[in-house]
């Protein structure tokens, strides 16, 4: 009984796992562009992780970092071959150029970091 | 939202009468909570959540101008060091304080064997024992649960997630253990708060040190920085005045002393002086530079006072741009990397399926104690995972070999350039400019007459042409200090030459079809010509009123430099090509003396990129060298661009790759750097897929059988913990790369 019930768990779990990291939808705050928005950078995570951008002109972002850990120093967005030091308890301005309407993810340096930039 | 802290620039403040009516009309803006003006640097700094033109409306309604302040690199690079160091330092606190649980506790369960819970005394002391690991577990770890968590709520996970479920099992392990020790079998009544201590005070420890190891990666990019002088000696109305340097305005006369640097780009004016430009071109002999000549900011004024006019300031001079340039390429992407970075994309989320399927597998078919197996098995592979060493293994060592090319004078532009250049096995050279020096010079005069009698003459005959052939024999005139008459009837006959009157004679000088269409007798002088051609020279033949008087030849001189460079070349496998519009015979002279592979010569201008084009058809990784401005589409064309052109604008904005200093050494340093970091990559790619492909297997107790032992999890952690900080090591071994030399050839 207790076997059964210990495997029946773990592959609850392992579809959980599944389910949550892989099908569920990642865009749990996204958010409008503006002039004064500011993406944090703290605990693993950029808050909000899905921006909505007008296309076809240069914008500014802002990205306010919290964690002093070097996996958040940089912001990269690996397509537009931009990347930016962010300084620690400060936000810094990454200004980017008119883009084209598509997807846009930007990430650190190691990728643990995620976000995605929604040109429309 | 939290405050925000703005910097402006003021102008027109000057008592502090002003620095009240500033922050009063500063303070007054909805959302400023502190407004504080520093009257000896002219700035303004605002705390608060306030919009920023608002702010500077109120300071220009007060009657004063203000602007957003550009931030020093420099001084943010500082402030960013000062975050290095306090975070490397709270990291060994808490590294400390996990270690000095985690080691008692490991050497007693080591000594006495006593980690079990099976009498009331027992489950007290432990209880105890748990509940200071839990104090430990959220001040020295409190960061991985707090990260782990808000990852999971953005359905991602990371390194966080790992550590927190690993170290969290443990704990709730132990503590099921502890509270309710008869729900267990008794072999399983195991406690693991030292591996919770043990991988916490191991992970912190890591983390610290790959903080010091990382400050390393970014040292090139800092010696550009520490280039860049903070203040500038200007001449306002005949007196010297020492103002910040964003203040410089381009037309600002300055002047620079001997064993100073230069401020901003500009052009000398008066003076002359030697100026050491190494740190931007690592052009290791120092340039001479007199009125008129171009500096750049951060080169280094040796012997002689020059007062130059700033042209190009700020973000707009040469180093600025080499620094932004740097600093985007050291995060650009690297083909290399895609596989790594589809991995890291599922990697965490992977590694928790994997480790409940090994515990599963423990708990169905392992041995007894099964509980304690299945924990331990689960608790190893998600500690040992690390998708640090597979994130970093790529960005690493493209910081440091970026940073290191910019230190020879070699600006990568971008990481694709880097791969692309450690895979050519074909380099086209454009000669002149390249190989050569580009600035013809007279070699030979073979005449009946007197040698300065004819250079006389055909000097003053050239004195009003442009081309570069006739510079050469006018500035041989001036040389030897010959006077120069009036050249009349000027004519340039195209293809064949030119023709004038001179002291009243007739004067030619062309090629033989000149004389051909003037019917006059070459006599001896073809003989000759083809003689000086074999050596590599342009021969042109001399008439004076009707009679063919001489020869005399004009070469463009090898540069000292490029035998040695294309001995490199060819040493690290390459086939070296030489590009040239000059006549077959001259460049195969050429090419001889250079020991250069292959030549093609007659070559109009849009000849070059069909070449490279045809180059790349025959399945060869083409490399172009050239000066950035006349053969853009050939190195548009080629899968690498070196432009060649000491950094003009141009160059810096479109090559591949920009050598700063005018030499094809540039060419192999890139080469030789490029070679050494994709190398550098791959070892760091190929020891982070083989740490984790061999960590995981032996962590889910694929080793039991013929150890009859499992990994412990403290192990797991220590491995973990040191196998990013080994990634970024080797990466900085990098910074030990010097380019090879040829022995035997002279450079």
């Amino acid at each position: 009984m207790m076997t059964l019930a210990v495997n029946i768990l773990g592959l609850l779990l392992i579809a959980a796992i599944v389910w949550w990291f892989w099908l569920a939808g990642r865009q749990i705050s996204a958010a409008h562009f503006s002039e004064s928005l500011e993406v944090m950078v703290k605990d693993g995570v950029y808050e909000p992780d899905t921006i909505e951008v007008p296309a076809g002109r240069p914008i500014t972002l802002h990205f306010r970092r919290e964690d002093p850990s070097p996996c958040a120093e940089y912001v990269v967005f690996p397509d537009l071959d931009i990347s930016r030091q962010l300084a620690v308890h400060e936000a810094t301005e990454v200004s980017l150029p008119a883009l084209d309407t598509g997807k846009y993810p930007f990430t650190c340096q190691m990728k643990m970091y995620r976000g995605t930039l929604v040109v429309e | 939202m939290p405050e925000q802290k703005q910097l402006f620039a003021l102008s027109g403040v000057s008592c502090a009468g002003c620095v009240r009516k500033i922050e009063g009309a500063v303070e007054s803006v909805p959302g400023v909570s502190e407004a504080k003006v520093n009257l000896a640097e002219k700035t303004l700094t605002v705390v608060g959540n306030a919009n920023r033109e608002r702010c500077i409306q109120a300071v220009e309604n007060a009657g004063y101008g203000a602007a957003p302040a550009k931030e020093d690199p420099r001084k943010q690079r500082e402030q960013q060091k000062a975050e290095d160091l306090r975070h490397y330092r709270q990291l060994l606190w808490r590294c400390g304080f996990a270690l000095a649980l985690g080691i008692p506790l490991m050497a007693w369960g080591l000594v006495t064997g006593e980690m079990s819970v099976h009498t009331p005394a027992q489950q007290l002391a432990w209880g105890v024992v748990g509940l200071v690991t839990l104090a430990v577990m959220v001040f020295c770890g409190g960061h991985f649960y707090t990260g782990g968590w808000k990852a999971f709520r953005h359905h991602s996970a990371n390194m966080d997630t790992l550590i927190a479920l690993g170290t969290g099992a443990a704990w709730l392990y132990s503590m099921l253990v502890v509270l309710f020790p008869g729900m267990l079998p008794e072999a399983a009544r195991h406690v693991y708060f030292e591996a919770s201590a043990m991988i916490i005070g191991l992970i912190n420890l890591g983390q610290a040190l790959e903080v010091r190891a990382r400050g390393k990666t970014s040292a090139a990019v800092e010696k550009l920085l520490e280039l860049q002088d903070t203040s500038a000696r200007v001449l306002r109305d005949g007196e010297e005045v020492d103002i910040p340097l964003d203040q410089v305005q381009p037309g600002d006369r300055m002047r620079v002393r001997p064993g100073e640097k230069v401020p901003v780009d500009g052009v000398v004016r008066v003076g002359s002086s030697l100026v050491d430009e190494s740190m931007l071109t690592g052009e290791p002999v120092p340039v001479k530079k007199s009125e008129g000549d171009y500096v750049s900011a951060g080169t280094f004024n040796k012997n002689g006072t020059l007062i130059f006019e700033a042209e190009k300031v700020g973000a707009e001079t040469r180093l600025s741009q080499i620094i932004e340039m740097v600093r985007a390429a050291q995060n650009s992407r690297v083909p290399i990397a895609r596989m790594a970075d589809q991995i890291s994309a599922i990697f965490v989320p992977a590694v928790m399926v994997i480790a409940i399927v090994a515990a599963l597998v423990w708990f169905n078919f392992g041995p007894d104690p099964k509980a304690a197996h299945m924990l331990v098995v689960l608790i190893s592979v998600l500690i040992i995972a690390c998708p640090c060493a597979l994130g970093l293994a790529t960005p690493m060592s493209v910081m440091v070999g970026v940073g290191k090319g910019a230190e020879h004078g070699v600006l990568i532009r971008n990481g694709k350039a880097l791969q692309q250049a450690s895979d050519l096995d074909t380099l086209v050279v454009d000669k002149t400019g390249t190989l050569t020096e580009g600035a013809p010079k007279l070699t030979d005069i073979e005449t009946d007459l007197d040698d300065n009698e004819l250079l006389g003459l055909l000097a003053a005959l050239e004195a009003g042409s442009e081309h570069p052939l006739a510079e050469a024999i006018v500035d041989a005139a001036k040389d030897k200090e010959l006077t120069l008459a009036q050249v009349e009837d000027f004519e340039a006959i195209t293809a064949h030459g030119v023709r004038g009157r001179v002291d009243g004679k007739v004067v030619l000088l062309g090629n033989r079809k000149l004389l051909q269409r003037e019917n006059i007798d070459p006599g001896k002088w073809p003989a000759r010509a083809e003689a000086l051609a074999a050596k590599g020279r342009t021969a042109m033949y001399a008439a004076v009123d009707g009679d063919a008087v001489g020869v005399i030849a004009v070469a463009d001189p090898i540069r000292d430099d490029a035998r040695a460079a294309v001995a490199r070349l060819q040493k690290a496998g390459l086939r070296v090509q030489m590009l040239t519009g000059d006549n077959r015979a001259t460049a195969e002279a050429v090419a001889k003396q250079l020991n250069i592979d292959e030549v093609h010569a007659d070559l109009q201008p849009e000849d070059k990129e069909t070449l490279v084009a045809k180059l790349q058809r025959e399945g060869r990784k083409v490399g172009m060298a050239g000066d950035g401005i006349n053969d853009a589409p050939a190195l548009a064309r080629a899968d690498v661009g070196f432009a060649i052109g000491a950094g003009t604008d141009v160059a810096i904005e479109t090559a591949d790759v920009t050598l700063m200093r005018s030499s094809l050494h540039g060419a192999a340093d890139a080469i030789e750097l490029s070679r050494a970091t994709l190398r550098n990559i791959k070892q760091n790619l190929f020891g982070a897929f083989i740490y984790n492909t061999l960590g995981i297997p032996i962590a889910a107790g694929v080793l039991y059988p013929f150890t009859g032992a499992l990994l412990s999890p403290v192990i797991a952690g220590a491995a973990m913990a040191f196998s990013s900080v080994t990634v970024v090591s080797n990466a900085n071994r990098l910074r030990f790369f010097r380019p090879s030399q040829v022995k035997g050839v002279q450079s």
